[in-house]
C-alpha cells in the first residue's frame, strides 16, 4: 500500500539520466543498451517469466472481451454451437494477418520494420491468380506465391543490409512499387481462382477445424521453435538488440538481416494462398493496410519496437484480440468508425504499458542502428 | 571449388530459374470491351463523321473493376469513332496529381474534356478554369457541386441503387409472405459520400416498405474485404432473409464467405453490373438473384456526347440543337428473366 505512491514520484526523477546513455548509445561506442539487457536475460527462455507474465495480460484482455460479447449478446451466446462455431470464426479472421505477423515479428525483434507486407501479399496473390499460373494448378499456384513473397523480401533485405537504406524507407518504397506491379500485370481487374482446391484451404474443416487454422498453427509453432530453440533465433535477437556487439561476437549481421526480411516475404507468401482461397480471387487493392494490422499486434503482444525483445506468442495474441474486437462489433450491429477508435486506444494502452514498464521514451528512437555499423 | 561456392550455385540458378518460369505466368487474357458497349451510336444522323474533335480524358487508377471498365470503354468508344482522337492522361495517386496532369492536357489544347475526379469537390476549380478557357468539360460521375464548372454532368444514380435494391427486396419478402424479415447490408467505403447516399436511398425505401436493416458491415471496394465483413455479418445473424451487397466486385468475395459458412436461407442483391454477378444471377445456382446497374458504360456514352459537343451538335432523338447539360442514368434492376440483355454491358 505505502510502496506504490514513491514508486510512481521515482519515474520523473529517473528519467533524466536515460538521455546521456541515449547519446552515448547513438554513438561510435555502443555500449549494451537497455534492450540488448533484458534481450540477454531473455533469449533463451523465450517466451517465459516477462513475456509469459504479459501474455497471461493479453489471456485476460480475451477473456473480458469474451464476457462483453456473453453479456450484449446473451441471446448468441446461450447456444454452445453458435460459441463454437464464432470462435473458429475469429480464429479464421486472425489467420492471414496472423501468419504475416510472425514475419513481422521476426523483423521487428531483428531491429527492422517492414511496411511491405500488406503490398507482397497482393503481388504474390495477384500473381498466384493469373490465367497462365492457374493452368499449373495448386501446385504451381502455391509455388508461384511463396516465391514471389521471398524474392520481395530478399529484394527488401539487400536493399537495407547490403544498400544501407533505411528498413523503414526501403520497406516503404516496396510497398508503393508491389501494389503498383500488381496492378499491372492483374490489369487492375479481380482476378477469379478457378482451382477447387485453392479455394478448399478456405472451405475445408478437418476434424471440426478449418484448414487455415492449421496453417496458423503451424506457422506459429514454427516461428515459436525458430525463435526460442534455434541459433537463428538467439542471433536475431542480437542484432536486434546490438548489432555492433552482435558482429563483434562473430555474426553475419548483414546476411542475417537479409534473411530476416526473406522470412517476412516467406510468411507474406503463405498469407496471399490463405487470402486468396478465402476471397476465391485475388487483386491489387487486396491486404490494404496489413502492415498496420501487423506492427500493431506486434505491438501489443510485448516486442520492443526497438528490437532486441519479443514474443511470438505474444503477437498472436494480438492478432486474435484484434479479431474478437471485430467480431465483437459485428455481432452488436456497431460501426466500424468505432471500432476502428477501440483499437486504437488499445495500441496507445499497450504501448503506454510498455512505457511504465521501462520507464524511458528514448526507446523508440534506438531503431535502425544497424544503418550505423 | 568449396561446397559453399557450389550451394551458391545451386541456390543461384534455382532462383534464375524460378524467374523465368514466374516471368511467364504473369500473362492474363485482356477483356476488351464489347462492340454493343462501344459500336457509335445510331439513328438521327449522329454517327455520321463530323468535324475532327480531340477528346482530353482523365480517370483515377484505382485498382478497381468498375474503374478499369470506365477507362476501357472511353478508349474503346474513342475508337470507334474515325472523327475522335483521344488524349489520356494518367490521373497519379491522388486529387492534386491529378490537377497536375490535366493542367498539362489543357496545354494541348482539346476540344473537349472528359473528366471523372478523384474527388469532385477539389476539382471543380479545374472544372470553372478550363471552362473560363474556354474548353467545354464533360463532368463524369463524381459530380462537381458548381454548375458553372461543367457543360455536361453524366453520372450515375447512388440514391437510386439503394431504392431499387429496397424495392426487389421488399416485393420478394412480399412475394414468400415473410414476416419481420431480417435484412443486412454490405456497404463500400464508409468515408465516401456515394456510400453515404446508396444507404440512405435503401433505408429510405425500406422504411416505406414497413422494413429495417438489422445489421450492417462497411467493406473497401475489395474481395477481400468483402469475404471478411460478409463472414463476421453471418456470424452476427444465424438467420437471414436478405442482403444488399453494394459492389459486385467485393461481392466475390462476399459469396465466398457464405459458401464457406455454408448459408443459402436467404437471397442477395448485388450493385453496379458486373458480367460475374451476371453470370451468377443467370446461372441461378448462388444466393444473388438480382443487382442494381450503376454501369461504366456512362464512359462510353460520355465520349459519344463530347464528341458531339466539340462538333455543335444536339443528339439524334432530342429536339434540341445541343446536348442536353445534365444526365443521370437510371438504376435498373437485373434478374435472371433479363440478365442475358444486360449480359453486354457487364464489365
Amino acid at each position: 500500500m505505502t510502496d506504490s505512491p514513491p514508486a510512481t514520484t521515482q519515474l520523473p526523477a529517473q528519467s533524466p539520466p536515460v538521455d546521456p546513455a541515449e547519446t552515448e548509445a547513438a554513438g561510435a561506442h555502443a555500449t549494451p543498451s537497455h534492450a540488448a539487457a533484458t534481450g540477454r536475460l531473455s533469449w533463451w527462455h523465450g517466451d517465459s517469466g516477462e513475456g509469459a507474465r504479459r501474455n497471461l495480460a493479453l489471456v485476460g484482455v480475451l477473456v473480458a472481451l469474451f464476457a462483453i460479447g456473453a453479456a450484449t449478446r446473451s441471446d448468441l451466446y446461450s447456444n454452445p454451437d453458435w460459441v463454437w462455431a464464432n470462435m473458429l470464426s475469429i480464429l479464421k479472421l486472425a489467420s492471414v494477418v496472423g501468419v504475416v505477423t510472425v514475419g513481422m515479428t521476426f523483423v521487428i525483434i531483428g531491429g527492422g520494420i517492414d511496411l511491405s507486407v500488406g503490398a507482397i501479399v497482393a503481388l504474390a496473390g495477384v500473381w498466384c491468380t493469373t490465367v497462365a499460373t492457374q493452368s499449373f494448378g495448386a501446385g504451381g499456384m502455391i509455388f508461384t506465391a511463396i516465391v514471389v513473397g521471398v524474392a520481395v523480401g530478399l529484394v527488401n533485405g539487400t536493399l537495407i543490409a547490403y544498400g544501407r537504406l533505411v528498413p523503414f524507407i526501403a520497406t516503404l518504397a516496396m510497398l508503393v512499387a508491389a501494389r503498383g506491379l500488381a496492378a499491372e500485370i492483374s490489369d487492375k481487374q479481380t482476378q477469379i481462382s478457378q482451382n477447387s482446391t485453392i479455394n478448399g484451404i478456405a472451405s475445408t474443416n478437418l476434424l471440426g477445424i478449418p484448414v487455415l487454422v492449421y496453417i496458423l498453427a503451424a506457422v506459429v509453432i514454427a516461428g515459436w521453435v525458430l525463435l526460442n530453440r534455434t541459433t537463428f533465433g538467439r542471433r536475431t535477437v542480437a542484432v536486434g538488440g546490438n548489432p555492433e556487439a552482435a558482429r563483434l561476437a562473430g555474426i553475419d549481421v548483414k546476411r542475417h538481416t537479409l534473411l530476416l526480411y526473406a522470412l517476412s516475404g516467406l510468411c507474406c507468401g503463405i498469407a496471399a494462398i490463405m487470402l486468396t482461397a478465402q476471397a476465391t480471387s485475388a487483386q491489387a487493392g487486396m491486404a490494404n493496410l496489413y502492415e498496420l494490422d501487423a506492427i500493431a499486434a506486434v505491438i501489443i503482444g510485448g516486442t520492443l519496437l526497438s528490437g532486441g525483445r519479443g514474443t511470438i506468442i505474444g503477437s498472436l495474441l494480438g492478432v486474435i484480440i484484434f479479431a474478437t474486437i471485430t467480431n465483437l462489433f459485428a455481432i452488436n450491429g456497431l460501426s466500424i468508425e468505432a471500432q476502428n477508435m477501440v483499437k486504437g486506444g488499445i495500441i496507445v494502452a499497450a504501448v503506454l504499458i510498455q512505457q511504465v514498464q521501462f520507464g524511458s521514451l528514448s526507446l523508440f528512437f534506438r531503431r535502425n542502428r544497424l544503418t550505423t555499423s | 571449388m568449396t561446397q559453399h561456392s557450389r550451394r551458391r550455385l545451386l541456390f543461384g540458378g534455382a532462383a534464375v530459374g524460378a524467374g523465368v518460369l514466374l516471368s511467364a505466368c504473369t500473362s492474363n487474357e485482356s477483356s476488351t470491351p464489347t462492340e454493343a458497349q462501344t459500336k457509335a451510336a445510331d439513328g438521327g444522323g449522329n454517327a455520321e463523321p463530323g468535324k475532327q474533335v480531340t477528346i482530353g480524358f482523365s480517370a483515377p487508377a484505382e485498382s478497381h473493376g468498375w474503374i478499369a471498365a470506365i477507362t476501357n470503354n472511353a478508349k474503346a468508344q474513342a475508337g470507334a469513332y474515325s472523327d475522335v482522337e483521344l488524349k489520356s492522361v494518367e490521373a497519379g495517386a491522388d486529387a492534386a496529381a491529378q490537377r497536375a496532369a490535366l493542367s498539362t492536357l489543357i496545354s494541348q489544347k482539346p476540344d473537349v474534356i472528359v473528366l471523372l475526379p478523384f474527388d469532385g469537390k477539389e476539382l471543380n476549380s479545374f472544372g470553372l478554369e478550363a471552362m473560363a478557357a474556354g474548353i467545354p468539360v464533360v463532368n463524369l460521375d463524381r459530380a462537381f457541386p458548381d454548375a458553372k464548372a461543367y457543360r455536361l454532368q453524366i453520372k450515375g444514380d447512388n440514391y437510386g441503387m439503394g431504392v431499387s435494391a429496397a424495392n426487389f427486396i421488399a416485393e420478394q419478402l412480399k412475394a414468400k409472405g415473410v414476416s419481420n424479415p431480417v435484412i443486412a447490408e454490405i456497404a463500400g467505403m464508409d468515408a465516401l459520400e456515394l456510400t453515404q447516399e446508396r444507404t440512405k436511398g435503401f433505408n429510405d425505401t425500406l422504411a416505406q416498405h414497413g422494413l429495417k436493416v438489422a445489421n450492417r458491415r462497411a467493406a473497401e471496394f475489395t474481395v477481400d474485404t468483402g469475404q471478411r465483413e460478409a463472414a463476421q455479418l453471418l456470424q452476427a445473424l444465424p438467420k437471414i432473409d436478405a442482403i444488399w451487397n453494394h459492389d459486385d466486385d467485393q461481392g466475390v468475395g462476399v459469396l465466398a464467405a457464405i459458401s464457406q459458412a455454408n448459408r443459402n436461407e436467404f437471397f442477395m442483391v448485388g450493385g453496379a453490373g458486373s458480367k460475374k454477378a451476371m453470370e451468377d444471377i443467370q446461372a441461378d445456382n448462388t444466393v444473388l438473384k438480382a443487382t442494381v446497374t450503376y454501369s461504366p458504360s456512362m464512359a462510353s456514352s460520355a465520349i459519344s456526347l463530347a464528341r458531339l459537343i466539340g462538333q455543335g451538335r444536339g443528339m439524334g432523338d432530342l429536339v434540341e440543337l445541343q446536348v442536353p447539360k445534365e444526365i443521370v442514368l437510371a438504376s435498373e434492376t437485373i434478374t435472371k428473366e433479363n440478365a442475358s440483355d444486360y449480359m453486354k454491358l457487364g464489365f
